[in-house]
């Protein structure tokens, strides 16, 4: 079980991390300023397990990868918003963050609920309610599966 | 079944006959541009791999566009990490030379192309009729140590282009309006393809704004069809096409839109979302603090020489601060030599260096709280140019000028 963490449509990659951190050496180091502009205090609340939900086009803009890393840094278990914009849907999948379409769930979850996913069976379970996620494609579901992009291509080239 | 561009690019690169829409192939990449937002983090990447090598070193450019010069010492250790690995690699390496996709577009991008590039804008490639798209760094390590990578197959969006822009009116409203009528997400995985006899009325800086900001609509690309405009262009540039594709009759799109150019009109997207468009007039005379003439979307010399037109013998609004920022080297030497520098520091501008400036909010130029920036920048997001409460608004070098001079939001026709 995790906490919902919720957002609304079109949060773009500068909501997630903004500009002035993404120069910042390494992710650890910029995780603590994730969603500043939008929830202050999201990083210092957000637990290891916890889920972040959200409307349609979450993470539109930038192509900045450390918007799906700095919210797998901080623990997030997954991303489940109604659509995704293509270039953090495809980012997150690389670096092993699941992110999840599920068209119902944000309208019918308020923050601070506990939620469970499971991604096997793509069912998001809140309290009493059930939700039928949308399966990744098969091709995106074995890169999530092995671990991230580079986990496979060192299984690749070992 | 016939195809669109997009899919003509997919399949050559994909070493097959055809491909369509949904389908996933492994496709070869011709070149891979990565800039100062990330690149410290593919390195970080590549120096833990198991078997760390780059397929072609021939196929990289990386750029330092973003922070240049340097603005920290963390950022001068990202920096660092970059020209170093740069060097001992070979690879191809620019600082200071310009915005990474005005660079690309002025050196190395040509049609039939498929490039991938560590930032949202390299969909501006498709200006010369190549398949540009953004990736993050994961991606793009990948690639350079494979030298291919998997695209899925977009659908594609093709806008019919008839007419041609009044007077006053420019390509960056053109697509501001486009954005508007089919959303921020209105592309999201799609490819938008751009014909029609419009398109003849539309020069290379025209048609690089309309493809950079496609990334703002979701699109994964953006392409233009070849014509003697693009051959002329690359021909001035020293390239050849590698491939000049254009869509089958029968190819299918998944709409089609017909656009009279002579119907737009000045656009300004209002913050924080870039398909916030309102015609221009109903923003006059809102308060501004900053102007900014630049970026990857707008500062090149046909925007410089349009805000130039507008503020000769006239004064930047004392409490505005009007920044100046050519796209590249390129395009400053070349404002130099037309006097265009002179005439906008006459008028009490800011002139700086090639660089990303203002519009990715971590540079010089940076807005406070309930500043409000008027932008030919690429985004207006909340936070996007500093304060988290301040104020984007997108427009065309002709009223963001106008607007620097009035120290509020105006059309050129005010001024």
């Amino acid at each position: 079980m995790g906490k919902i963490f919720k957002f609304n449509q079109d949060v773009d990659t500068d909501q997630i991390i903004a500009s002035q951190y993404l120069l910042f050496p390494t992710i650890d180091e910029m995780k603590a300023h994730t969603f500043e502009s939008l929830d202050p205090d999201f990083a210092a609340n957000v637990k290891p397990g916890d889920y972040v939900v959200a409307s349609e086009n979450f993470g539109c803009g930038s192509s900045r990868e450390q918007a799906p890393g700095v919210l797998k840094a901080l623990g997030v278990k997954a991303v489940v918003a109604k659509s995704f914009a293509r270039i953090f849907y495809r980012n997150a999948i690389n670096i092993g963050l699941p992110v999840i379409v599920c068209k119902e769930l944000h309208e019918n979850v308020e923050a601070g609920e506990e939620m469970e996913l499971s991604l096997q069976e793509g069912i998001v379970r809140v309290g009493e309610k059930t939700f039928t996620c949308t399966k990744l494609p098969e091709y995106m579901q074995g890169i999530l599966d092995q671990g991230g992009l580079i986990a496979s291509l060192n299984k690749e080239e070992s | 079944m016939g195809m669109t561009i997009a899919e003509k690019i997919i399949a050559a690169a994909a070493g097959v006959e055809s491909v369509k829409p949904g389908d996933i192939h492994t496709v070869e990449l011709d070149r891979l541009m990565s800039n100062d937002g990330t690149t410290h983090l593919t390195i970080d990447m590549y120096n833990k791999l198991k078997n760390p090598h780059i397929a072609d070193v021939n196929k990289l450019v990386w750029i330092v566009d973003h922070n240049v010069p340097c603005d920290s010492v963390k950022t001068a250790a990202s920096h660092k990490k970059m020209r170093d690995f740069a060097k001992e690699h070979g690879i191809k390496f620019y600082e200071g030379e310009g915005v990474c996709h005005q660079v690309m577009m002025e050196k190395h991008v040509t049609s039939g192309e498929l490039i991938f590039g560590a930032d949202s804008h390299t969909c501006a490639y498709g200006a010369v009729g190549a398949f540009g798209t953004g990736v993050g760094c994961t991606d793009y390590l990948y690639a350079m140590v494979t030298g291919h990578s998997w695209l899925l197959v977009p659908e594609t969006l093709r806008f019919n282009l008839t007419g041609k822009l009044p007077e006053g009116v420019y390509a960056r409203d053109l697509i501001l309006t486009i954005i508007g009528k089919i959303g921020a997400n209105g592309a999201n995985y799609m490819a938008m393809e751009f014909g029609g006899e419009g398109l003849k009325t539309l020069n290379m800086s025209d048609r690089i704004s309309i493809c950079n900001l496609c990334v703002e609509a979701g699109a994964k690309t953006a392409l233009m069809e070849v014509d003697e405009i693009t051959l002329d262009y690359l021909k001035e540039h020293g390239r050849e096409p590698k491939h000049v594709f254009k869509s089958d009759e029968d190819a299918n799109f998944a709409k089609v839109y017909d656009i009279d150019l002579s119907t737009i009109k000045p656009i300004v997207a209002k913050p924080h979302f870039v398909d916030s468009v309102v015609d221009a007039k109903e923003c006059v005379g809102t308060h501004i603090d900053e102007a900014f003439l630049g970026s990857c979307n707008n500062g090149r010399i046909e925007d410089l020489r349009a805000g130039a037109d507008i503020i000769k013998g006239k004064k930047v609004h004392p409490m505005v601060r009007f920044l100046v920022v050519p796209a590249s080297a390129d395009v400053y030497k070349q404002a130099l030599y037309e006097g265009i520098i002179d005439t906008f520091m006459e008028a009490g501008a800011i002139v700086m260096n090639p660089n990303c400036s203002v519009c990715w909010g971590s540079c010089q130029g940076v807005i406070g709280e309930n500043e409000v920036l008027i932008s030919t920048g690429t985004r207006n997001f909340k936070g996007r140019a500093g304060h988290k409460d301040s104020f984007v608004y997108l427009a065309s070098a002709a009223t963001v000028t106008a607007s620097a001079i009035k120290g509020e939001i105006a059309t050129a026709d005010m001024v």
